[in-house]
């Protein structure tokens, strides 16, 4: 097959994978979308094995086969509720894979034709490391982000004296060493720029707490691109470039969307370090305020005789599994003539659309899944907002408390309905160590018990 | 494969940056309720670096390079596979009311 040729098919799979992120605008042609990404792959693939210098098909052969049966596995196992850590371990996946292609480069440059052993050109050289590292800083990364996420690690941030210090040093280093390895190319080099990129990957990701996990994963989603993006220079392959640079912006788009939904900085989420002054005493004079609560009973019966109730569903609802408990407790009130409708935060859930995806695998229909720009206005006409599993998403200290950490961020206004019954575990604070003022409205009911548990015994109460 | 005369640098700028637009507004229409499918199949189509890895185990004779490219291989098929696979289940049960 020749260059030009090849080049060609290179164009169409880039082609098929711009398509497979169009199809995503909507929910009916989103799986067609998902075929021209399949496409996409298999050209890519088939175009490259069909590469004169690609002769040794038993091997590669048996690394798709490996690889194939482990994510065939591990793809359909895969509880729908673990899905922020299932995406954290593929992308330190990428990574680690784009470490090991920047090492074959480099170890065999003639493969690629950027120069020989030790003598490579310079640009393919520069792009060569900084691919290496974006992907060591992806791997090193995306497993401290599974770890929290799988709680392996403790998802409270990790903070240490001069961290920031340290890490601009390493970073500097990384440069230095780059700079380095230009004027003299050497092994030795090679391996310390992966070492430190390993070393910073986990030292950046430690210190973010867990309900920063949706912006961490986009941006790691944004690092693998780049990484990708890196190696294609690397290669001067136009399908790894285009492909990385959608990958890149992609996760970068969300990254900024999950900021907004929070209306923090992106450099503040990357420093790192929020919610570690959980302030305990104020959650402890704020269950001294007078707060009412409520049993699975009083709930079914204020609902049932609601005309609407709106759902905000948080990560509590999908550590509890409360989701398919929860859509029989919409049906039945749907049957009973009451207005069922769901009320999702960007930034509910572990990662961007986790509250979706959980949703539409206890089957609610997606057009009763608004977003918060959507509904919002909908609150002061609402007879019932049931909020299960979320907490600082609701709270109204982020309009009126300039001193609140979570001050400024938009807030699904629940308070605004006729009545809010508010499942929780406990009185602790949520996620930023607020108090939520929500508790002590003479509207509000709290209903303290399991999620799970809690809709279960309301669908009881409902029958 | 470049025209004549441009620095392959340079058109890889070019690409990346024209790149960067498409994407830039084909996932801003991508509606929010997708954004975890979204997540997914980037993941899986980022594996495409499998080229460069196919590249590396492709020679005959085996050495260092090639098993690097061999490892590559495994794990950016564990994502492809794992990627769109998972995209699948996910988008399959965004249904229409019953």
């Amino acid at each position: 097959m020749t260059d030009d040729i090849s080049a060609f098919l290179y164009l169409i799979s880039s082609v098929c994978f711009v398509l497979a992120l169009r199809g995503l605008s909507s929910p009916d042609t989103a799986r067609q979308g998902n075929i021209f990404g399949v496409s996409g792959m298999i050209i890519a693939i088939g175009t490259t094995l069909a590469l004169p210098e690609v002769l040794s098909y038993e091997v590669i052969i048996a690394g798709l086969v490996i690889g194939g049966a482990i994510g065939t596995v591990i793809a359909r196992k895969i509880e729908m509720t673990a899905l922020p850590q299932l995406v954290a371990a593929f992308h330190s996946l990428v990574g680690l894979a784009a470490c090991f292609v920047a090492a074959a480069a480099f170890y065999r440059p003639e493969a690629y034709g950027i120069g020989q052993f030790l003598d490579i050109n310079t640009a393919s050289l520069i792009e060569m490391t900084l691919g290496l590292a974006i992907g060591a800083i992806t791997f090193t990364g995306s497993i401290i982000a599974f770890g929290k996420l799988q709680g392996i690690i403790s998802g409270a941030p990790l903070t240490f004296k001069g961290q920031h210090f340290f890490n601009a040093i390493l970073g500097i280093s990384i440069f230095a060493l780059i700079v380095l390895i230009v004027l003299d190319q050497n092994e030795a080099i090679f391996w310390s720029i992966l070492a430190l990129s390993f070393l910073i990957g986990i030292l950046i990701i430690i210190p973010i707490g867990g309900a920063d996990m949706p912006v961490v994963i986009s941006m790691l989603n944004s690092y693998s691109g780049w990484a990708a993006c890196g190696i294609g220079f690397t290669l001067g392959n136009s399908l790894l470039i285009i492909t990385g640079a959608l990958v890149g912006s992609s996760g970068a788009i969300l990254s900024y969307i999950m900021c907004k939904g929070m209306n923090r900085s992106f450099f503040s989420v990357i420093l790192g370090g929020f919610g570690v002054e959980s302030d305990l005493t104020d959650v402890q004079q704020g269950s001294d305020k007078a707060i009412k609560s409520g049993s699975a009973e009083d709930a079914a019966f204020i609902m049932e005789n609601a005309s609407s109730v709106i759902i905000v569903p948080g990560y509590g609802m999908a550590v509890a599994q409360a989701q398919h408990a929860l859509r029989e407790m919409g049906d039945i009130l749907k049957e009973k003539g009451v207005n069922v409708r769901y009320a999702i935060h960007p930034v509910a859930g572990r990662m961007p659309g986790h509250m979706n995806v959980l949703l539409a695998e206890a089957n609610v229909p997606y057009e009763q899944v608004l977003e918060l720009d959507e509904i919002n206005r909908d609150f002061s006409q609402t007879d019932v907002a049931f909020v299960i599993g979320a907490n600082d998403v609701t709270n109204p200290a982020a309009k009126t408390d300039t001193s609140s950490p979570i001050y400024g961020m938009p807030i699904l206004d629940v308070e605004n309905a006729q009545t809010v019954l508010f499942i929780k575990r406990s009185m602790a604070s949520g996620y930023a160590g607020v108090d939520n003022e929500l508790f002590f409205r003479d509207n509000t009911m709290m209903l303290f018990s399991d999620a799970k548990k809690m809709c279960d015994e309301i669908v009881q109460a409902l029958n | 494969m470049q025209p004549e005369g441009v620095d392959p640098f340079i058109f890889g700028i070019t690409v990346l940056v024209l790149a960067c637009f498409v994407g830039y507004y084909v996932v801003w229409r991508v509606t929010p309720a997708l954004h975890s499918p979204l997540m997914s199949v980037t993941n899986a189509i980022s594996s495409v670096i499998i080229v460069g890895a196919l590249i590396a185990a492709g020679p005959a004779e085996g050495n260092f390079a090639q098993a690097m490219g061999f490892c590559a291989i495994v794990l950016a098929s564990i994502n492809i596979f794992g990627g769109f696979i998972v995209t699948q289940r996910m988008l399959s049960m965004f249904k229409k009311k019953r």
